[in-house]
């Protein structure tokens, strides 16, 4: 199925939740999608017969740059042989997203790394603890405005 | 008595030599300098390479150890990062005396390429225990290794056992 053709399905089942389909972009085309709608859309996507989307190839965290954070799912079907990408964007503010781990069970590590990393709430996660970084580390790095601590457990970190 | 009578001895095959304490210590350890078996990043493969049959660390008695208490020398061989640096703390801790540090790469030497973006890395692994021989490069070949292993090997070689020297 194209981009379209999924981006039409799921706004006639999922209504306003389905804000808008993104192709004039470089990259693939993305659905962007309300964030506290993406476990149940992901559910569907990977058990209506004509998706089945069976694999999440990627999951990413990203700062905007706007003050939101985003999302973003690249699912592909090894049935079907065809793939779309999905995108949440939340405020930094309130960043709970729902978890899709226990649709994907690869999306586990991917979003505790997209927590440790850009510091979005994957609420229903098993267990968000930071992946990468030192348990008690401050602050999340990968985000625009974070500042470099001037020490870390007595080790200076600036050059 | 006995020790000057075998000297003299032409048919006392006992082959005694004579040398002064510091140089006989400083000759056993620059002569096995075991290495402990740690690897953190890219230059660790120079370092395998290194080990390995065609640049043959073992000839210079290098050994790789797998535990820190029977271990003389560290090659930091990578990235530190702040994570990994408290880690390398304890282990250059539980080293018996006398120890050593190979700062192998520009990474472990000064930060290398994240000295100014790497929110994670520690600019030098001197910021944390005390480096004998810089070995500069990214990475450094199996040559450069073998000089700094040399290099050392000339550091202990000038020891003494009557001053500590750090």
């Amino acid at each position: 199925m194209t981009p379209q053709e999924i981006f039409d399905v799921l706004k006639e089942k999922f209504g306003d939740s389905i804000k808008e389909l993104k192709s004039d972009k470089p990259v693939d085309p993305f659905i962007v999608i309300a964030a506290e709608k993406i476990a149940e859309a992901g559910m569907y996507l990977r058990d209506y017969e004509e998706f089945l989307f069976d694999q999440l190839m990627c999951l990413s965290g990203v700062d905007m740059g706007d003050g939101n954070l985003a999302t973003v799912y690249h699912l592909y079907s090894f049935e079907k042989k065809h793939k779309i990408v999905l995108k949440t964007i939340v405020p930094k503010d309130n960043t709970d997203t729902p978890s899709v781990s226990n649709i994907w069970l690869t999306a586990n590590w991917h979003e505790r790394e997209s927590f440790d990393l850009i510091g979005i709430n994957y609420t229903g996660h098993p267990d968000l603890r930071r992946i990468l970084l030192p348990d008690d580390w401050e602050g999340h790095p990968l985000r625009k405005d974070y500042q470099v601590p001037e020490f870390y457990n007595g080790m200076k970190v600036p050059y | 008595m006995g020790l000057l009578n075998k000297l003299q001895d032409p048919f006392d095959n006992s082959n005694i030599i004579i040398t002064t304490a510091d140089k006989f210590f400083n000759w056993a350890r620059l002569s096995s300098p075991w290495q402990m078996f740690f690897g953190l990043a890219c230059c660790a493969i120079e370092m395998m390479a290194t080990s390995a049959s065609h640049y043959d660390f073992d000839r210079f008695g290098v050994i790789p150890r797998p535990s820190p208490r029977q271990c003389d020398l560290i090659i930091i061989s990578g990235t530190v990062t702040l994570k990994m640096a408290t880690r390398i703390k304890r282990l250059y801790e539980q080293i018996p005396d006398p120890k050593y540090i190979i700062s192998m790469g520009s990474c472990s030497n000064c930060g290398g390429p994240y000295w100014e973006h790497g929110y994670h890395v520690l600019k030098g692994v001197d910021r944390v225990i005390p480096v004998d021989v810089y070995v500069p490069g990214c990475p450094p070949r199996p040559e450069a290794l073998l000089q700094g292993l040399l290099t050392l090997q000339e550091k202990i070689r000038k020891q003494s056992l009557a001053k500590k020297s750090a």
